[in-house]
């Protein structure tokens, strides 16, 4: 292993390895990411992997809008020697209550002023893009057919094997035991294969986030939750869009492979790190689909499994360095929206590490923020 | 067996070929040849392949095959249909 690096990133996920192409592609030199498993073995690899620009407000929408674009182009600038499968299948987001219909109003609104594409629709324009949506149960829905999904162990390789060839070293199997701190500032990473001394140390840690905070002794406000998902056997395509509602807790979606993927959240959900499967989830994972989506119900399950959350008090993302630590950057607290933030927040890490003005102003996402009370306030989060 | 074109996972129609690819290229472990192949990610579970690849990964690297990691076994053991969760067992 090497010995110096100019900068370190602790976490082989997207956004580790997205924040590594970033800073190699400026031109930065002896970067190191360091995973202690394998390269998206975390909340990358366990995510639904889901992209949307359908956003409340104009910041959370600039930078989806931006990351998908990157997505459309990813196989090419990356130079990827496989495909990420971006499928752009379009997400439905259905209303259920008069107060989501209220808001998607707002979102749709705002969204098309941004120049994303989306429509407002009535359940039965619903029904002619998911011919099997059970319009019983929902009042509207907003659909942006530029919405959709990739393929997230893939699309990490890609940015992996492109940061590679500008020369970035990732470590696998190589975990972070510790963080030399002298007069404030980062002087190096401990990991169980030896020591780099470095000034530069990234948080990308994703669900171990605040392990990594307590090894300098800096407190940030997140917790870490399991979320469960399951995958059915695949088959021939009969759902274009993602479908999702917030109010029935439930997002559902065909991969380009064939199989359905679908997951929801649970409010008595314990903040720890258990990353196990329970069949409460499987239970009411087949409640829930079956009541909006009712022929899913014929498919096999084949698979569940789970990953983290990393959750902040405004479920939105920490980005930045830290005030009373020179050389510490985060880039945590994703709360579900890590993967299709990525490429944005590869570019905005990498900016902020050089000194250089962020292409989109996420001046409010910094840590200071919560012992300000200036929370982030995004209507659409799961 | 030599056969490059060899089936090695029939869910994911993964060859003898794309597992020794991968394993030359660093990717050292059932894990990470699950994920960038689906290898193991269909019906059967990896209940065919799991060990064909693990056999290739020790032949490569010498080790003993007891000794490598294996996937972590998810539910539901067999596939299931939704509809039956529902039912609580029916058929």
């Amino acid at each position: 292993m090497i010995k110096t690096a100019d900068v370190v990133i602790i976490g082989g996920g997207i956004s580790g390895c997205s924040i590594a192409y970033n800073l190699a592609k400026k031109g930065v030199k002896n970067i190191v990411v360091l995973e202690k498993n394998y390269l998206a073995s975390g909340a990358t690899g366990r995510c639904g992997a889901g992209v949307r620009q359908q956003w409340g407000t104009e910041m959370n929408c600039r930078l989806a809008m931006e990351s998908i674009k990157f997505f459309e182009r990813a196989n090419e600038e990356l130079e990827y020697d496989g495909d990420i499968e971006f499928k752009q299948g379009g997400y439905l987001i259905v209303a259920s209550t008069e107060k989501e219909d209220v808001q998607f109003r707002k979102n749709v609104e705002l969204q098309k002023s941004l120049g994303i594409q989306v429509e407002y629709l009535t359940p039965k324009e619903a029904k002619e893009i998911v011919p099997y949506l059970n319009t019983d149960i929902i009042r509207s829905a907003t659909y942006c057919p530029k919405d959709g999904h990739l393929n997230p162990f893939l699309t990490t390789d890609a940015y992996a094997k492109a940061a590679k060839r500008l020369g970035v070293k990732i470590y696998t199997f190589t975990e972070v035991t510790g963080i030399r701190v002298e007069n404030g500032k980062v002087k190096g990473v401990i990991t169980n294969k030896g020591e780099i001394s470095t000034n530069i140390v990234v948080n990308a840690a994703g669900g171990y986030s605040q392990l990594i905070c307590d090894m300098v002794g800096i407190d940030i406000p997140v917790y870490s939750e399991r979320h469960q998902i399951l995958v059915t056997e695949p088959v021939e395509p009969m759902q274009g869009p993602m479908v999702m509602s917030f109010s029935l807790n439930i997002y559902c979606q065909q991969t380009p492979h064939g199989s359905f993927i679908m997951g929801r959240g649970d409010d008595n959900e314990p903040r720890d790190l258990r990353i196990t499967s329970s069949w409460q989830f499987l239970d009411e994972m087949a409640k829930t689909v079956t009541k909006l989506l009712p022929p899913i119900g014929e498919l096999r399950v084949i698979r569940q499994w789970a990953g983290l959350y990393n959750i902040t008090p405004d479920k939105q993302p920490i980005y930045g360095p830290t005030k009373n630590l020179e050389g510490f950057y985060l880039a945590v607290g994703f709360s579900g929206h890590g993967f299709m933030l990525a490429p944005m927040t590869g570019l905005l890490i990498a900016e902020q590490i050089l000194g250089e003005k962020n292409t989109i102003d996420i001046s409010k996402l910094t840590l200071e923020r919560f012992e300000k009370g200036e929370l982030v306030l995004e209507p659409s989060v799961v | 067996m030599d056969n490059d074109n060899t089936i090695i996972c029939r869910c994911s129609d993964v060859t003898l070929k794309d597992i020794r690819n991968l394993i030359k290229n660093g990717y050292g472990t059932i894990d990470e040849i699950k994920r960038i192949t689906r290898a193991g990610m269909g019906p059967c579970q990896g209940r065919t392949c799991s060990q064909l690849i693990l056999r290739e990964i020790a032949n490569y690297t010498g080790k003993n095959i007891a000794e490598l990691d294996v996937c972590t076994s998810r539910p539901p053991v067999a596939g299931i249909k939704i509809k039956q969760i529902l039912e609580g067992g029916g058929n």
